[in-house]
Parts: C-alpha cells; structure tokens; sequence
C-alpha cells in the first residue's frame, strides 16, 4: 500500500514542522520544502527515525514566483496534501517608514503563499482531488494600528482561499483556512502572550489534521479566536479607530 | 519569568532563553556569566533554574540514527523518554532504564543519572550510555564516553547539569517482545517482611515498593511490594495481543487547578494508604499490565502536582546502605508516622551496586517521600536529614529543593572532589543553578 502524502510548504516554521510530525505520525510520506532546504537534514532524518515514513527536502522561495510552476511540476509526485505555512510578520513600525520592508511583508504573507497555492489548486483539479491548506492569520480579520501591513496581507490571502474553496468545491478539491490567534512559535518569541490564548505549534498541527480530515473550512487556532473576532469585527469603525487593541 | 521545579518550590524569577542551533547556544556560552540547563523541569527542585540565564533545551530535540542490530539510539539531549517509546516500542524496543515519569529528557536523565524500578539489576541510566557530546565553558563540543574522556563522562553521570550543556547521546534500547508487564504483588504487613520480599527478588527485573508511611507499631512500613518482568508473547492470551504493541497512551486526567492546601490533610492520605493497601492485597498472584500504566502510573494525571496546593510541595529521597537500611528506615518511618504528616507517595526500593563520582544511588535501599511545604513539614524534612546522615545515607539532588550545604556535605564525601573537579577544568564559574549555589558545588 503507498503511503498517502504530504507537502509542507515553509517547512522551517514551528507551525509547519509540527505539521510535518502529525502527518507523519497518521501515516504520511512527508515533503518538506523551505529555502535553503538542506539545512532540514536533522529534521529529515528525525522524521523517518519516529514515523517509520519516507521525507524528501525540496528547495522552495515562495518569492520567487516565477519558479513555482517548475517546482511543483518537479516535485517527485503530486501531494494529496499541500499545507502552506510561509509568513513573514516583520516590525509594524519599521513597516510605517520602510516601504521596501512593507512590500515584503505583503508579498511573503499574500502573493508568494498565493501564488504557490494557485499552481498546486490547478494540479489537483486536473487530478481532480486532493485538500489545500493555507494558514492564514485572525490578523487578517480586522486591520489594527499595531498589525496592519501584515494584516492585510493575511487578509488578501485569506479571501484567496476562500474564492479558491468557492471555485474548487465541486471538482473534488477541498481547501482549508487556518486562522491562528497567538502561537509560541519564533515569530511570537519573546512577546508577552496571554497563556490562554496562547496555542503550542503541535496544538495548531492537531487541529489540522482534524481539519483536512473531516473536511472543515475555516478554523481557528484555538477556537475561542472564533469568538473575539466576531466580537473584535463587529465593533463599529466609528469607535474601533479609537480603540487600543 | 517564574520557575520552579515539578514541586513548584521554591519558585524563582529567571531569565530563560530557548536556543535553536548549536551556535546561538554556544553564543549564550561564551556570554553569559553563569547559566544552567534544562530539559523538562521534572526535577523537584531547583536543580534546573539559573536566576541568570536558564538555557532551555526544547529545541534539540531531534532523534539522529538508530542501529536496529545494537538497539543504540543517538539522539538530541531534549528528546523526551516518551517519545522514544512512542517511536520504538511499536517495533520492539524500551529505554533500559526508566524513571517514574516518561515525560524527562534525555539530558534530565543523564544529569541526574536517573534510576528505575530495575535498578538492582541493571543499574543507573549511566548502564545505557554509550558516549555523550557536551558543550564545554570553552563552547567546545567534546564526546566522552567509558573510553574517551572517562572523567568528563563519569563526572557528567549525576552531575545535575554542571559539567556543561549536553547536546546529543547514544544510549541503548532493550529489545521486548510486547508492550505488556507481568506484575505481582506482594503484600508486606511490615518493614522486614517487605525488605525480605525485595531480598528474595533479586532476579526480578523490576522491583518497588508502594509503602504506606502512616503506618506505625507493627503495621510500620506496611508495603505492596510490586514485582514485573516483561511479557512474552506467549504470556499473553492470545497471538493477536502479542502483534499489538501500539497501546496508546491512556486518555489524559488533568488537575487544572491548585488544590486548596487542606485536602491532602493526614486523615486523607491514612485513609487513602489503607484502601489501597487492602486492595492491593487482594490483588493475589500475577496480573497484565499495560506499559503506561505500570511505568507512569502518574503521568495519567497531567498537573498533578497541583494537588499540593499553591505553596507547591517538597520530595524527600534518600539512599541508605545496606547495613544500616533497616534501622535507617525504621526511624525515618517512625519519624514520620509520628509527625502524621501525610505523604501521598511513598516509595521503597532496593537498589544495587553503583560506581560513578557523583551519582545518587547507592548499594542499599532508598525511600521517597512527598510533603506539601508548610514550616512543620520542613522541620521534618531537617529531622530525616539527621537521620539519613546518621545512617551513612545520601540525598537525590534531582529531589532536593531545600538540603544544606552543610548537610549534603556529611552525607557525601564525594562533594569536595566534585567540586574540585568542575574547579579544574573551568566548569564551577559558567555552569551554576540555584541548587548548586545553595548547596555549593
Ligand atoms: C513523577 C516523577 C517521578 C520520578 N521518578 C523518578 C525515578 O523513579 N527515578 C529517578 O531517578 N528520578 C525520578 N524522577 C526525577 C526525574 O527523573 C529527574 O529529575 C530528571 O532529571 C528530570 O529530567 P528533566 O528532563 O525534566 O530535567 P530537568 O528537571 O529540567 O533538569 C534536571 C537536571 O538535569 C540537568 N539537565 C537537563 N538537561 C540537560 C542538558 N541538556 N545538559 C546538561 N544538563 C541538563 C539540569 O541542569 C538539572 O540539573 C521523577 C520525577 C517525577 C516528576
Ligand atoms: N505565531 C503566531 O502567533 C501566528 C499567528 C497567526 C498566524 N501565524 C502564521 O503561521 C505561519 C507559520 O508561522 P510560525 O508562527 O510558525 O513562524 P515562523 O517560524 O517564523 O514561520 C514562518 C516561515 O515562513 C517562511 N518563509 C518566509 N518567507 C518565505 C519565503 N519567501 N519562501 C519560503 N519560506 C518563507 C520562513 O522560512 P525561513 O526559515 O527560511 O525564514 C519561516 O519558516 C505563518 O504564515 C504565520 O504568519 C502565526
């Protein structure tokens, strides 16, 4: 029987290697792809070593997008699993004044994550199945002082997605938002969290894995997030462009 | 930010940094005035907190080869001993020597040179090391092994982190042939019978003691002596159970809140200690168990060291020799039957031979004993001090949250030699806890 498999897409992230290890436990062939992929080594061989499962490494810039129809046509097979976990946070207030930083930003979290997951959803409609899973932010709910270069650009991702579930529902691809509030991860190291709402990569990686499994569309990480946003997007603009948050 | 060992006492504020390479590690090496590692904070006590920079190990923690002829496993040193059972029990293989808790580190483990209920047979963790790599003051990497760099190996063995930040190890597996133990228990009415119980186990390969320390007169360490081998396939009832090693672990209790400090009170604990005892009683002749529930009965509890309360609680274990043991245990039993002082978790065992600089055990016996912190509980823990030390015993510093430098000092000649050592070679600045300060090593 041939192992059913995974892509990882940001394989260095906390949150895609604890993706990486639950799929492996459930069974998955693993690919991990990241910039600079060798430096995965260790965690190739960790993998193999406590999942029994095969990992590949695959050299991966989600800025580069003009390579990323070559990337996955050169991937050794199509994954029956795609999960993107590519961002880039940065420094709000250097975002403000450093406009190339900004561009950044908005490119590794919307057009680079977008345009890997464009050519995969054409791969696996032509094969006609398969579950595409983006992780997206509750940042992108709701542009805030503190957060907003990189808001928009979850939030430009997440509608992606969204239209992508939209046009891919009745040709047997599913495709699964991800909506994390805050995670320990490095991206948040060092930052005061609140311990309740507060998920651990492997947390997040579990709630995935249910999700592509009993096919959910948005999820939230943890799922109280579900409910602050609702509340946090229903206040009035007239009062939210006063407000601290 | 807030630290403290799995008794949650003392509690001490300190700076953690959660290295990801071995260079941002060597980076903190070669910078900071003291530091200490950390594996998974399961020592009770202080052993793992540098109030200055405490050097987090959750990141190394990657599985590197595994030689299936050999059963030798190379590993980072923050891999968990549970993960290692769930990778390798599945296809036959179990750590060698294993502490009541799955969820210690590698690095734990050869720190505190720890010890499981085979200890008379097999020896420390040190048994089934085969060499370690540890970052040195100098932010070099050696390996030391029985061979390489002996005294660097023996001194790393028991030395609680103060001989440098171990980054990787080879240790071996036992081969098993299911995921099942054959259990007996045996039922002690008191100190000697129990002792006489282990004395006639000594080709068992597991072997412990639940020992009910409330009892006093002639129930004084009334036990359930509990002896296990690993199962057989054909111990099990049918092929089909022998295929499944795959016992997941058990579904999770967890204790969310602190318990208010009165529910552990004497009466409870008398109360508790006896039901247990007569239903382990009855409990005649062999039983199955699954691996989880004979190895980390507690690990089924997640948090439950809250049931202490919020002041957090303090372990008392020490070892004794074998000829003073029994007056040794008497006291120490008689002295806390007298105190009423209820302590949930008691443990007796028989330990075995050990040769190692600074390791705990000793050829003897060695009893644990948990108390909530409170001033009367304190007094009792100085007064089983006095006691082990007049007995020729010593103290598990992965249990320690509160011995003297004094005390630790009349119960082992082997300090000062320590010590001197981590002198020589330029460890005793850089590598410091809160414990070794206090104890000073
Ligand atoms: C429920 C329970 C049952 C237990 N049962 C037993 C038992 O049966 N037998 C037994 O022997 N012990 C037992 N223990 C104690 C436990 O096994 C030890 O304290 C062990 O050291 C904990 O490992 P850890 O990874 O949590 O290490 P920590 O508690 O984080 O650290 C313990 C020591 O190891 C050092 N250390 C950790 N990682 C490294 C590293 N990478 N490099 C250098 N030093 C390092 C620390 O500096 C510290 O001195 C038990 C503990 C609990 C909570
Ligand atoms: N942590 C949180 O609180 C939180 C909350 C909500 C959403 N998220 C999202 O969760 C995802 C995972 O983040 P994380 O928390 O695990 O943080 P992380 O470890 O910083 O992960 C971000 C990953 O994106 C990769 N990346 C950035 N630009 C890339 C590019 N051009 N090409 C390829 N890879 C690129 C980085 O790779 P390199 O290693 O090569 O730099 C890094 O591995 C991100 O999308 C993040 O926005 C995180």
């Amino acid at each position: 029987m041939t192992k059913p498999l995974v892509l990882i897409l940001g394989a260095r992230s906390d949150i895609g290697k604890a993706v990486a290890h639950k799929f492996a436990s459930l069974g998955y062939a693993v690919q991990l792809a990241a910039r600079n992929a060798s430096t995965l080594d260790p965690d190739k061989a960790d993998i193999e070593l406590r999942y029994a499962v095969p990992v590949t490494l695959h050299e991966f810039d989600a800025l580069a997008t003009e390579t990323h129809e070559a990337f996955v046509m050169g991937l050794p097979k199509l994954p029956m699993v795609a999960v993107c976990a590519v961002g880039l946070m940065g420094q709000q207030a250097v975002n403000e004044r450093d406009i190339a930083a900004a561009v950044r930003v908005m490119r590794s979290n919307y057009e680079g994550p977008a345009s890997i997951m464009a050519v995969l959803a054409n791969s696996f409609e032509e094969r006609g199945n398969g579950t595409l899973v983006g992780v997206s932010s509750v940042a992108g709910e709701r542009g805030r002082a503190t957060n907003y270069v990189y808001g928009s650009a979850k939030a430009g991702f997440t509608a992606f997605l969204s239209g992508l579930r939209n046009r891919l529902s009745k040709r047997g691809v599913h495709v699964v938002t991800v909506l994390p509030g805050f995670v320990a991860t490095q991206m948040t190291e060092g930052m005061d969290l609140p311990a309740k709402l507060t998920a651990d990569p492997r947390e997040v990686a579990d709630t995935i894995a249910r999700a592509v499994e009993r096919k959910k569309d948005v999820i939230y990480a943890r799922p109280v997030w579900r409910m602050i946003m609702l509340f946090i997007r229903n206040i009035p603009e007239s009062i939210f462009k006063r407000m601290k948050i | 930010m807030k630290l403290s060992g799995w008794g949650r006492y003392p509690v001490l504020d300190a700076r953690t940094y959660r290295p990801r390479s071995v260079d941002a590690l060597r980076d903190l090496v070669l910078s900071e005035p003291h530091l200490v590692a950390r594996g998974n904070g399961r020592a009770y006590g202080d052993s793992a907190i540098n109030t200055s920079a405490t050097i987090e190990t959750q990141h190394f923690n990657r599985m590197i080869a595994f030689d299936p002829d050999t059963g030798q496993l190379v590993a980072e040193a923050g891999v968990l001993l549970g993960d290692i059972i769930a990778a390798f029990l599945p296809r036959g293989w179990f750590p060698r020597v294993t502490p009541g808790t799955k969820f210690v580190t590698i690095g734990g483990a050869i720190a505190a040179d720890v010890h499981g209920k085979n200890h008379h047979k097999d020896g420390s963790f040190r048994a089934c090391v085969d060499w370690i790599d540890i970052m040195g003051a100098d932010g070099e990497i050696r390996r030391c092994s029985r061979e390489e760099d002996a005294t660097l190996f023996d001194h790393t063995l028991g030395g609680m982190g103060l001989t440098g930040i171990i980054l990787r190890a080879a240790i071996r597996l036992r081969p098993v042939e299911t995921a099942w133990i054959r259990q007996t228990t045996i039922a002690a009415p008191n100190l000697q019978s129990a002792m006489a119980a282990f004395e006639a186990a000594q080709d068992a390969t597991y072997s412990v003691a639940w020992i009910d320390c409330l009892g006093a007169g002639g129930n004084l360490g009334r036990s359930l002596v509990m002896l296990g081998e690993h199962a057989e396939c054909s111990d099990l009832p049918s092929v089909q159970a022998c295929a499944s090693f795959n016992i997941k672990s058990k579904r999770k209790l967890s204790i969310p809140l602190d318990f208010p400090a009165f529910t552990l009170n004497g009466l409870i604990v008398r109360v508790f200690n006896s039901l247990y005892y007569w239903a382990g009683a009855r409990k005649k002749g062999e039983q199955l168990v699954d691996w989880d529930s004979y190895f980390y009965p507690l690990d089924a509890i997640l948090g439950w060291n809250r049931i202490y309360g919020r002041k957090g609680f303090a372990q008392f274990q020490c070892a004794l020799p074998l000829q003073q043991a029994e007056a040794g245990l008497t006291a120490l039993l008689t002295e806390t039957s007298k105190a009423g002082a209820g302590s949930f978790l008691a443990v007796l065992k028989r330990f075995g031979k050990q040769n190692s600089a600074f390791s705990f055990p000793m050829e003897g016996y060695t009893l644990a004993l948990d108390f909530p912190v409170n001033a009367k509980s304190l007094a009792l823990l100085e007064r089983l001090d006095k006691i082990t030390v007049d007995h020729g015993g010593r103290f598990y510093l992965a249990k320690d949250s509160r011995m003297t430098a004094a005390t630790l000092r009349a119960s082992d000649p082997r300090v000062d030699g320590f010590k001197a050592q981590r002198k020589s070679q330029g460890l005793a600045t850089l590598f410091q806890s809160a414990q070794s300060e206090r104890l000073d090593l």
